[in-house]
């Protein structure tokens, strides 16, 4: 099993981060579920030099999950949801992957041109590491695979690991999460640390219904400033599986982080991403979600602005086609004077597909001089597609400036027989037209090391699309 | 007949209301014609017909370009076939930059397989701008979106000069601008005249002509072109207005 474990470092990097991977007691099989199933008790992991609290934490996580019902789509959080989607019976623990596709995977995760490090796990395990900033260690910043972070910054980790309570309904899927979850990426960056160029992670999912659980972990101490970036890939197209993410961010005050995640899963899995965000004072977070794959998507976002002054910025970008679904829940919570949180969410929808937004912002009474904005777009490409927005607001405080607004419509006629009248095609057309509608959010970002690589997904995207018309 | 963009016997309407009726016109290449009439009188239908608009329906007639009748086709394809309508509202396109916009349009001239080279692409766009005197900043503009009037009008000769159309149709170009964008587009248009390219101006003003001098100005009225001569006709349309054409048409029925 070492084999597929092996942690590739630049040759000056001399921490000690292999992935540590010892002999594991299997489960007895229980009686109603395949042996390596989802439903059956994970994998103990005591004995492996993990603290007793991460043993206890997941142990926990494992009883949350048996005891809470799958939801139903009576539950106000569960509105619209196809719930039929999801079902959990039939995905595993994966395989680890072979040499070949370990050697294939490595070579498709291509990010941005300038980056400071790249780490790269497939089906939960780091299969590569590289830093590219070589300075970057000194400064005090730790940027390590989770499981070596459990064992080397348990102190860290025990306070920040899923420290916020899943509010947005995923709530056993979060425990599932806690319960099953191996790897991901581990960021530190001390008291007025910039790391000027992005961190990446690749993490890739393989095998027929394997179940995956990424994890990402920002936490940025007062006046630091970092990016990174996740892609969340599928080794085949055709691939179904589980993908259950955790992404928490903690930003400290003063600090500037921003998260940028390309959820581009083969079209037949089922993803899950729960994200907690919390602002500091005078501090700002901006999360950018690009939505591309998956059969069923679910994003729930928190942004908790515990500080005067912070800001929080939620973006997000979402392609669907044939019968996907993105199901997008968000909760803007104003906990604290003069904070402000910006919401931009924007759907293209083509064929049979839905989206469904539900997003509430919360301003507590003392959160005064708060300036909250929430806009949903949803472009229609097709009459069969069909999107769902419910935004709220619940202002306890007086004196704010809250705006919210969903929208649904289609490609202006005119606008399209322009671009035909230059000879560019329907086909072409539209896709400039999604393009364009969907660069108001990635020109948010105004980070010029990221936004090529975005630009390059959704491309892909499209062409995928197109081949899948030409029946290629 | 080889090398002329004809139409002949063109009825269009806009629902059941007929606006062009029994339109006959041939611009051949090398020439420019300038059709002038009173608002109404069915230019600017005309114009985004033959670009086809789906909004407008032919309900007989044929538009040949080098002899291929083009009425069947999709706008994109006549596009490709070699015909430019500058538009007399150039629309907005938002998130997509000027550069991506007309880079798209000469892609869809290339072959499966093909790329369009970037660098030349860009020699050929600046020298372009260079000429409409179109600052470089807005390549990376959107198109049209927050361009003045005279910008838009500007952009759309651009495109035109990007494009090489074989026959192009301005609809109402003139309108909006002031005479000094004016001149730059009349010396964009002058720039692109000769031997492999034919222009249909639309226009209700004769100043335009003072600047891109027709080869030949015809009437439209009520949906026809009721009386053709050469620039002199413009400069009288100016002079006594439309009336007694209108006058001479009746005598004449």
């Amino acid at each position: 099993m070492s084999d597929q474990t092996d942690t590739i470092l630049t040759a000056d990097y001399s921490e000690s981060t292999e992935a540590t991977e010892s002999a594991r007691v299997a489960p007895e099989p229980s009686e109603d579920s395949a042996p390596g199933s989802l439903l059956t008790t994970p994998v103990s992991h005591a004995g492996e030099g993990t603290a007793a609290w991460l043993d206890q934490r997941r142990a926990q996580a494992w009883a949350e999950f048996q005891s809470l019902d799958m939801p139903a789509r009576t539950e106000q959080s569960w509105r619209f949801t196809s719930l039929g989607k999801v079902n959990l019976d039939s995905y595993h623990a994966p395989q680890p992957v072979s040499a070949a596709v370990r050697e294939q995977l490595i070579a498709r995760s291509v990010g941005n041109s300038r980056t400071a490090g790249r780490m790269v796990f497939a089906n939960d395990s780091l299969l590569d590491r590289r830093l590219h900033t070589q300075a970057l260690l000194s400064t005090g910043v730790i940027w390590k695979p989770l499981d070596a972070a459990f064992r080397d910054h348990a102190d860290l980790l025990e306070r920040h690991f899923m420290s916020r309570e899943t509010v947005l309904g995923s709530r056993k899927f979060a425990a599932l999460h806690a319960a099953r979850v191996e790897n991901g990426t581990f960021l530190f960056v001390p008291k007025n640390v910039e790391v000027a160029l992005p961190l990446e992670t690749f993490h890739w999912l393989s095998g027929p219904d394997s179940a995956v659980f990424p994890h990402t972990l920002i936490v940025a101490e007062a006046g630091s400033k970092v990016t990174l970036v996740d892609y969340l890939g599928s080794e085949r197209d055709d691939q179904a599986g589980f993908a259950c993410a955790v992404n928490d961010l903690v930003v400290g005050e003063g600090a500037k982080v921003t998260y940028v995640c390309v959820q581009d899963w083969s079209n037949q899995a089922v993803s899950f991403q729960i994200n907690s965000t919390t602002v500091g004072r005078d501090a700002a977070a901006l999360s950018l979600h690009l939505n591309l794959g998956a059969s069923y998507a679910r994003l729930e976002s928190l942004s908790r602005l515990v500080g005067a002054g912070g800001r929080s910025d939620m973006l997000a970008a979402t392609v669907a086609d044939e019968s996907q679904e993105f199901d997008q829940r968000t909760l803007q919570d104003h906990l604290e004077p003069h904070t402000t949180s910006d919401l931009l969410y924007k759907n293209a929808l083509a064929e049979a597909s839905k989206t469904i937004f539900a997003g509430l912002i919360r301003v507590e009474a003392q959160a005064q001089h708060t300036d909250a904005y929430q806009k949903v777009r949803n472009l229609m490409l097709s009459d069969e597609a069909e999107a769902n927005s419910m935004p709220g607001l619940e202002i306890m405080a007086d004196e704010v400036r809250c705006t919210h607004g969903a929208t649904s419509g289609h490609i202006d006629a005119e606008e399209l027989f322009y671009l035909l009248a230059r000879g560019i095609d329907r086909k072409t057309a539209q896709e400039l037209v999604v393009q364009g509608f969907l660069s108001e959010v990635i020109e948010r970002l105004q980070n010029d090391a990221v936004t090529p690589r975005l630009a390059a997904v959704l491309a892909a995207k499209f062409a995928r699309m197109k081949r899948r018309r030409k029946g290629v | 007949m080889n090398s002329s963009l004809v139409i002949k016997d063109l009825c269009i309407s806009i629902g059941d209301r007929p606006i062009v009726k029994s339109l006959n016109l041939e611009v051949p290449k090398g020439e420019v014609h300038a059709i002038m009439g009173l608002n109404g009188s069915g230019k600017s239908t005309l114009a985004k017909a033959i670009a086809g608009h789906p909004d407008y329906n032919i309900t007989s007639g044929s538009v040949l370009l080098d002899r291929v009748e083009i009425l069947g086709m999709e706008a994109d394809e006549r596009s490709r076939k070699g015909l430019f309508l500058a538009f007399q509202y150039p629309n907005e396109v938002p998130g997509v930059s000027n550069a991506n916009f007309i880079r798209a349009a000469l892609q869809s001239r290339l072959g499966e397989g093909e790329e369009l080279e970037a660098v030349a692409f860009y020699e050929r766009l600046y020298e372009k701008m260079d000429l409409l005197e179109i600052r470089r900043e807005f390549t990376a503009r959107s198109v049209n979106e927050g361009f003045s009037g005279g910008e838009k009008k500007r952009n759309e000769i651009l495109q035109m000069a990007m494009l090489e159309p074989s026959y192009a149709v301005l609809d109402e170009t003139d309108s909006g601008l002031d005479i000094d964008a004016l001149k730059i587009v009349a010396t964009g248009v002058n720039t692109l005249r000769g031997p492999n390219l034919g222009v249909l101006l639309i226009t209700h003003y004769q100043r335009l002509l003072n600047y891109i001098v027709p080869d030949h100005v015809h009437v439209m009225m009520d949906g026809r072109i009721v009386k053709s001569g050469g620039k002199e006709l413009a400069l009288e349309l100016d002079e006594r207005g439309y009336d007694w054409v209108k006058a001479e048409e009746a005598a004449l029925a």
